[in-house]
């Protein structure tokens, strides 16, 4: 039997903070496991040796933001067999996606003395804007458990076994106490993605979305809930609004109270 | 005349997106540019409307690599509008987190991204395999400062347990107790680390910078301090735009902070370390001298001894404030909102960040403003590539190119948070 060639895998950055490919270089433990099982052909965060594609994997950190980065994208797909997006940014268009509810001119003229040299997008984009992705991996910050996960699926062909259901699952599971309930904390807990291991309630704090909206969110209900708890339409629009902001559920709701 | 250009069009091993572009005529460098093609991302436009208790989640997403320093300036200057102290225990506990950050984030730096370079490796994974024992030992001491982020802040990348006034929750004494000995194993794996960079071999290379960072009376400096200079800056972090202001090149989409009349300076581990050597704990004092490091230092390349010191530095910190560690009794001071402006400047990894904001009497933001550490550094960069190059033209272009991308890596930029950054291009005529 001839012997089986390592998936060469390429790590790419869009409109990012760089935190979510961060997170390959923070898995202290696995890192050398995962160097000798796969073929790190392009990763320019961790090394000057950029070799060509084609690429078995892709990893995507980052959203779309200018014509040379929608340019880009197309290449990438092209070379890539399987694309996936790490991270709010490549998933939802992030945070610097709230300039979509603005004028993306004032925004550059508030930043830069001279905004005439800033070629930027009228809008923040998620790469399944623009390209066909095979798999998408949400967080702001990812979790690198998942993302152990969603390489170790596809080197072995199959499904990545991530949860698509509210963290309140999870949030239940650890036995939090359930702030929303208890101590009339306003938590966005019941229409986000789980995937974080319910960080803020285990902290006495309400969860603020970061892994945006689960699968078929009843944001509604729940902003009913937060206005019951005294909080008002300005701040139920704000918390919907950030790195998540631009996903449907969180826009729609967020534009409902933005009046 | 012959010329010559050197051309590195996508930095490898920074945090970000950038280039470099030099170009030689005959025997002189006519220009050098470092180029930051990070897309802009707007926070300080976004940020008016938010509310001030909103600023440290949302600025931690400028820097992966650098959340706390981000959340602590944005804290430090919403307490300092509301007239807030946050003292004590709390103090201590973010001065802990901080440590954390310091040691994750050095470590990073000093192994995965600049010793291949001293060592003649593409990468850190491929360094392994002649130092298994060098490579493994600095991942465990990176999990280590990510495994303080993590218990004080609920994850290593954003965490999110700080908040202006302090924390959501606090540790108790039972929680920290277990890093007691995990920190001990850092502080001499961070020792041996030290002994070890300060093997390698340096480039003699030296310019007369102006290094400006935050001088504390008591302590090495993490969150407070006055600024100060070798060269006589002494200014309470208030009157920063005072002294500096920012310039936008056609060719980068970061801003250039320069310092009025007197222009380029120099932020970062170098200017904490010859700044405040006579702050740095005994051991960390001690780890720099066998190193070879003299109290003052003025060469860039060693910047990778002096990440290893501070390294030293924060592991006995940490474990001086785990040892008299009590619990707080509340883990944040209650702050109130009233129309004002609140300044704070902090020491990130890579040098002070600065944040000033304007509020309302609603706790609105009106306007933001941030000055991250690499924005500050980028003259001095392009400096040095102007400087070293003139003075190693001898070089092939294959070894000239791969030192001026370590010219650059001796800052360790961090282009994502700049980009409010690289690629190296060395061209001849």
């Amino acid at each position: 039997m001839a012997q089986k060639r390592k998936p060469k895998l390429a790590v790419w950055k869009f409109a990012s903070c760089d935190g979510c490919q961060l997170s390959i270089l923070d898995c202290e433990d696995e890192l050398l496991s995962i160097a000798s099982a796969v073929d790190i052909a392009y990763f320019p965060e961790a090394s000057r040796a950029m070799r060509k594609g084609p690429y078995d994997i892709s990893l995507v950190e980052g959203s779309v933001t200018t014509p040379h980065d929608d340019a880009r994208i197309q290449q990438i797909r092209n070379m890539s067999k399987l694309l996936v997006t790490i991270g709010a940014c490549a998933t939802a268009g992030g945070i610097q996606a709230l300039r979509n509810f603005k004028d993306v001119k004032e925004y550059a003229s508030i930043v830069y003395a001279s905004p005439q040299y800033i070629d930027s997008l009228a809008k923040s984009t998620p790469i399944s804007d623009h390209v066909q992705v095979d798999y998408q991996l949400w967080g702001c910050p990812i979790n690198k458990r998942q993302l152990v996960e969603v390489l170790s699926a596809f080197l072995n062909g199959r499904k990545p076994n991530i949860p698509t259901q509210s963290v309140c699952m999870t949030c239940k599971m650890h036995g939090t106490v359930c702030v929303m309930v208890a101590h009339g904390t306003p938590c966005l807990g019941p229409v986000t993605r789980d995937g974080c291991g319910a960080l803020c309630p285990s902290y006495n704090r309400g969860c603020y979305g970061c892994f945006g909206p689960k699968e078929t969110p009843n944001t509604r209900s729940l902003s009913e809930w937060w206005s019951r708890l005294g909080v008002k339409e300005r701040d139920i629009m704000r918390v919907f609004r950030t790195f998540n902001a631009y996903t449907e559920a969180f826009r729609r709701e967020s534009e409902f109270h933005e009046k | 005349m012959k010329s010559r250009t050197i051309d590195v069009d996508y930095l490898a091993r920074v945090e970000g997106e950038g280039a470099i572009h030099v170009k030689v005529k005959g025997n002189k460098v006519t220009n050098v540019e470092l180029k930051i093609f990070e897309p802009p991302r707007f926070f300080e436009a976004f940020l008016r409307g938010r509310d001030f208790t909103e600023a440290p989640d949302i600025t931690a997403r400028i820097c992966g690599i650098c959340p706390i320093a981000y959340q602590m300036s944005a804290a430090h200057a919403m307490e300092d509008a509301f007239g807030v102290k946050v003292d004590g225990q709390l103090r201590a506990l973010r001065r802990l987190i901080y440590c954390g950050e310091w040691i994750e984030s050095h470590v990073l730096h000093v192994f995965m991204l600049h010793a291949p370079d001293f060592l003649g490796y593409q990468d850190a994974i491929q360094m392994a395999k002649d130092y298994p024992k060098e490579v493994q030992r600095a991942l465990e001491l990176k999990k280590i400062g990510n495994e303080l982020v993590t218990l004080l802040g609920g994850r290593e990348i954003h965490p999110i347990n700080v908040r202006v006034g302090g924390f959501y929750k606090v540790p108790t004494k039972h929680q920290l107790a277990p890093l007691v000995e995990r920190l001990k194993w850092a502080r001499d794996a961070a020792v041996e680390t030290t002994r070890l960079v300060g093997t390698f071999r340096f480039p003699k290379f030296e310019q007369d910078y102006e290094f400006v960072a935050l001088r504390h009376p008591n302590e090495y400096p993490f969150n407070e301090g006055r600024l100060v200079s070798n060269k006589g800056l002494d200014i309470p972090i208030r009157d920063f735009e005072n002294h500096f202001f920012e310039e936008h090149m056609p060719y980068s989409s970061a801003l250039h902070s320069v310092q009025k009349d007197r222009g380029p300076y120099f932020v970062g581990p170098l200017a904490r370390y010859n700044l405040n050597f006579d702050r740095l704990s005994p051991l960390a004092q001690e780890a720099a001298r066998s190193a070879g490091l003299t109290p003052e230092c003025r060469n860039p390349f060693k910047s990778i001894i002096v990440r290893s010191v501070e390294t030293v530095h924060a592991c006995e910190e940490a474990l001086r404030i785990i040892g008299e560690y009590e619990m707080p009794e509340e883990p944040a001071v209650e702050v109130k909102a009233r129309a004002s402006r609140g300044f704070g400047c902090t020491e990130a990894p890579r040098g002070i960040l600065y944040h000033r904001y304007r509020i309302d009497d609603n706790g609105t933001i009106l306007d933001a403003k941030m000055v991250p550490p690499t924005a500050q550094n980028q003259r001095t960069i392009e400096s040095d590539l102007r400087a070293f190059v003139s003075k190693n033209l001898k070089l092939t272009q294959e070894k000239l190119t791969w030192i001026c991308e370590q010219v650059v890596r001796n800052y360790d930029p961090c282009i994502s948070c700049s980009a409010h950054f690289l690629k190296v291009i060395v061209e001849r005529d």
